[in-house]
């Protein structure tokens, strides 16, 4: 019998009744995961399936066979307490943490079993490396530049890094709670600020879950509109991020460079949506507005001219030695440590991970079009810089072809009501990686929970093991080439 | 009357010329990067306005923190004495440029030992790059000054720097002009040693150790480093600039200053930082610079 049996398989952006997702023994239910696991499936989330907070009640794991392009469903009986899936399965440990955290369900045997977000950092334990030579450094939760809290803790040998650990969890949103709370007007404005340089994705998320409840079909235009914010918002930030790559080495003129060109996508996106983030554009069914042709015409200019600049400016970033002798080496993660970890985006891309949505459960407008997968081997800051700008290339190129053939049809279709009892899930390459969105149904067609899973939850650890035997004067280098988002892992 | 005029060309020089100095370096960089910047008297404004405030003491902190700035500032222009701001030095005597080493080694090191009364992991960082840094960059410049003064047979930097022939004489100035830019860009804080525009303390050398100070403590942390900055580039240009027909001695001196604080901010504009790891080597380079100078003028 082969392990995929015990699940229930959905393509991304569909729905499945719930009766149909396999309800088995916690013990089956892990050991089928594993079992997946073994054979090559990725633990996409791995989340609690209960109404109410603070109540035990049974997990749900939602799969991805990347090669395949299908999502596997499955749940466990309610249980108190179970053998832990992260010693077998280091995927799983901050899904482990989250869940005792929010509902009090222990896993037993978890080597890590602290708190992620709910309980004050000031009360949490650390490692700490004893020694006489060994000294601890402390950074943040307030840090000298304008960015959120998060705090970083090191031990140090000197100036090499023997252990970082990472907290966070100062921000207390209650995203997941409001999404929760239902299908209310402000719903998908909540979802765009989930993380804010992630709007477009995390509204495409919402909506895609939505649509995909109540089945609705968006026509093809908006899910091209779609793209193209997507896009949009993919060059800004990576843009952006080289620019502040090129900041942090010290070398100026491309930092001036990138971060002017930075604002030329800021300024596309508000164009669209009347705003520099592409906030309040979709909504379920569609996009808000159409794209008229002059815009469109603007659009095509600006991407037109960018490929140039954006190329030219690239080569001279990437051209100086003594930026390459900088960035080479730093901050390496292998494609094993982003396979066990589970690590997606940008940083498992650099280190030879062929791992995106685009491409392995397209969605939208994806279906039909494909932008090619660019990886590099090193998995080093020159790695993530270099996928930056191939990424941002690649989505120059597919935004010239789309803007100059954008499909026909209205821009939007009326979406009805979700229907009762389903359970939906929704994935989206944002630009930093994976937007994972899951909702469930109940029996009024209410949502019963909504779970958000932004690719920063997958890839904080990333950095901590990144640093690790690194240098600490490398850090916040290291830190700009993952670019994650606090707010979008402490939701 | 001529010492009157001397002392008053002196000040003007101490008051303006580090701000000047660091305001074009900062102008050069945004010219380049196609911004228009922040006008050339920035520094001097921000100082006057950090002069104005109070300063935030930190309870674990005792009067080696506040003594730190103020005896740093003050080594400094005990040092700028040494030197020929205005045509000639305030004060000259044999040996004065051994005084001058170790006058700029004493700010080093009240900066970094209010530094570590801080107590703070970062400033403890800062403080121990700071000085394992210095100790390759401080034989380099002992070195490039051991060659001038070989050459010169003179032990005072007034003399020292003047243009002078003799065998080996142009290359072992080209060769102790390198090294003291190498040592000017680490004991300055400039790219590619350090990057003096970073918030990231971790990265930080000589920032780093400063970060506790405040108010007219901090205004005299910067103005002294700019004077630093300025000292050190004046004994260039005394080295490679003859006196201009035109300009006069104090003329040249400016239009010199002038132009490293541009060769300055062009270095900063074309390459990136170093690897920490690497300035080592970038520093050992330097002695070896300096090294070859004062063998070539061994007759």
């Amino acid at each position: 019998m082969s392990p995929t049996s015990r699940f229930a398989s959905i393509r991304n952006g569909e729905a499945v009744d719930f009766s149909k997702v396999p309800v088995v023994s916690v013990e089956e239910f892990r050991s089928s995961i594993l079992k997946m696991a073994a054979t090559g499936h990725r633990l996409c989330a791995l989340v609690r399936d209960a109404k109410k907070d603070r109540t035990a009640g049974g997990l749900l794991a939602v799969l991805a066979d990347d090669a395949g392009g299908k999502l596997f469903l499955a749940a466990s009986q309610p249980m108190a307490r179970y053998p832990s899936l992260t010693p077998d399965l280091p995927q799983a440990h901050l899904f482990e943490r989250e869940i005792h955290e929010d509902c009090g369900i222990v896993p037993e045997g978890h080597p890590w079993l602290k708190p992620v977000r709910l309980v004050p950092p000031d009360k949490v334990a650390f490692f700490k490396e004893e020694g006489a030579e060994i000294h601890e450094v402390a950074v943040g939760p307030i840090h000298a530049g304008i960015i959120e809290p998060g705090h970083f803790r090191f031990q140090c040998h000197g100036e090499t890094v023997h252990h970082l650990e990472i907290q966070l969890g100062y921000q207390h949103r209650g995203a997941r709670r409001l999404l929760s709370a239902g299908l209310d007007r402000r719903s998908l404005a909540v979802a765009e600020s989930i993380c804010g340089d992630t709007a477009v994705a995390h509204a495409w998320a919402y909506c895609a879950v939505w649509e995909a409840l109540s089945g609705c079909a968006p026509s093809l235009r908006a899910e091209a509109i779609r793209a193209v914010l997507l896009e949009a918002e993919r060059l800004a930030n990576h843009i952006g991020d080289l620019g502040a790559i090129s900041n942090d080495v010290g070398y100026l003129p491309a930092a001036a460079y990138f971060g002017r060109m930075r604002g030329d996508f800021l300024n596309m996106l508000m164009l669209v949506s009347g705003n520099r983030y592409g906030k309040g554009i979709l909504k379920p069914g569609g996009a808000a507005f159409d794209l008229p042709d002059e815009m469109r015409a603007q659009m095509i200019e600006t991407v037109k001219r960018s490929i140039v600049q954006v190329r030219e400016v690239g080569n001279m970033f990437f051209g100086e030695p003594s930026v390459i002798s900088r960035l080479e080496g730093v901050g390496v993660i292998s494609s094993k440590v982003c396979d066990d970890l589970g690590l997606v985006g940008v940083c498992a891309r650099a280190a030879g991970v062929d791992r995106d949505v685009r491409q392995d459960h397209p969605f939208g407008l994806y279906r039909f079009r494909y932008i090619p997968v660019m990886r590099l081997d090193s998995g080093d800051v020159f790695a993530r810089a270099m996928v930056r700008f191939l990424e941002a290339q690649r989505s120059l190129e597919f935004l010239r072809g789309l803007l100059g053939h954008l499909p026909e049809g209205k821009s939007a279709v009326p979406c009805g009501a979700p229907a009762a009892n389903q359970i939906a899930v929704s994935l989206i390459e944002g630009w930093r990686g994976e937007v994972c969105h899951i909702a469930k149904t109940g029996r009024d067609g209410k949502y019963e929970w909504y779970q958000v899973f932004d690719p920063s939850f997958h890839n904080w650890i990333g950095v901590a093991m990144a640093l690790r035997g690194g240098e600490i004067s490398d850090f916040p280098l290291c830190n700009k080439s993952f670019n994650l988002s606090y707010a979008g892992h402490d939701l | 009357m001529e010492t009157l005029k001397l002392v008053a060309s002196y000040l003007v020089m101490l008051v303006f010329a580090p701000p000047v100095m660091l305001g074009i370096i900062t102008k050069t960089k945004a010219v380049v990067a196609g911004r228009k910047g922040p006008p050339v008297l920035q520094p001097l404004y921000d100082t006057l306005k950090l002069l104005r405030k109070g300063a935030v003491y930190s309870t674990t902190t005792t009067w080696m923190f506040r003594l730190g700035p103020v005896v740093s500032l003050a080594a400094v222009l005990a040092a700028s004495s040494l030197v020929p701001l205005s045509g000639t030095p305030l004060i000259s005597f044999n040996g004065d440029a051994i005084l001058f080493v170790y006058l700029l080694a004493l700010g080093r090191f009240v900066t970094v030992t209010a530094a570590l009364d801080t107590g703070s992991s970062f400033e403890g960082m800062g403080a121990s790059r700071e000085v394992a840094f210095s100790s390759l960059a401080e034989p380099a410049l002992i070195l490039a000054f051991a060659s001038l003064a070989y050459r010169s047979g003179e032990l005072s930097l007034a003399r020292m720097f003047a243009p002078h022939g003799g065998p080996g004489s142009a290359a072992s100035a080209v060769l102790a002009l390198g090294s003291l830019f190498v040592v000017l860009l680490a004991e300055n804080s400039r790219i590619p040693v350090d990057d003096p525009n970073t918030h990231l303390e971790l990265t930080m050398i000589h920032e780093v150790m400063v970060l506790d100070h405040g108010g007219p403590d901090l205004a005299f942390i910067l103005h002294g480093a700019g004077l630093k900055l300025v000292l050190m580039a004046s004994l260039l240009v005394w080295l490679v600039l003859p006196e201009m027909p035109v300009a006069g001695r104090v003329g040249s001196l400016v239009l010199g200053l002038a132009a490293t604080a541009v060769v300055i901010g062009l270095v900063e504009s074309s390459m990136a930082r170093l690897r920490l790891i690497r300035v080592p080597q970038l520093l050992v380079a330097a002695i070896c610079a300096a090294t070859f100078g004062l063998i070539l003028t061994l007759r």
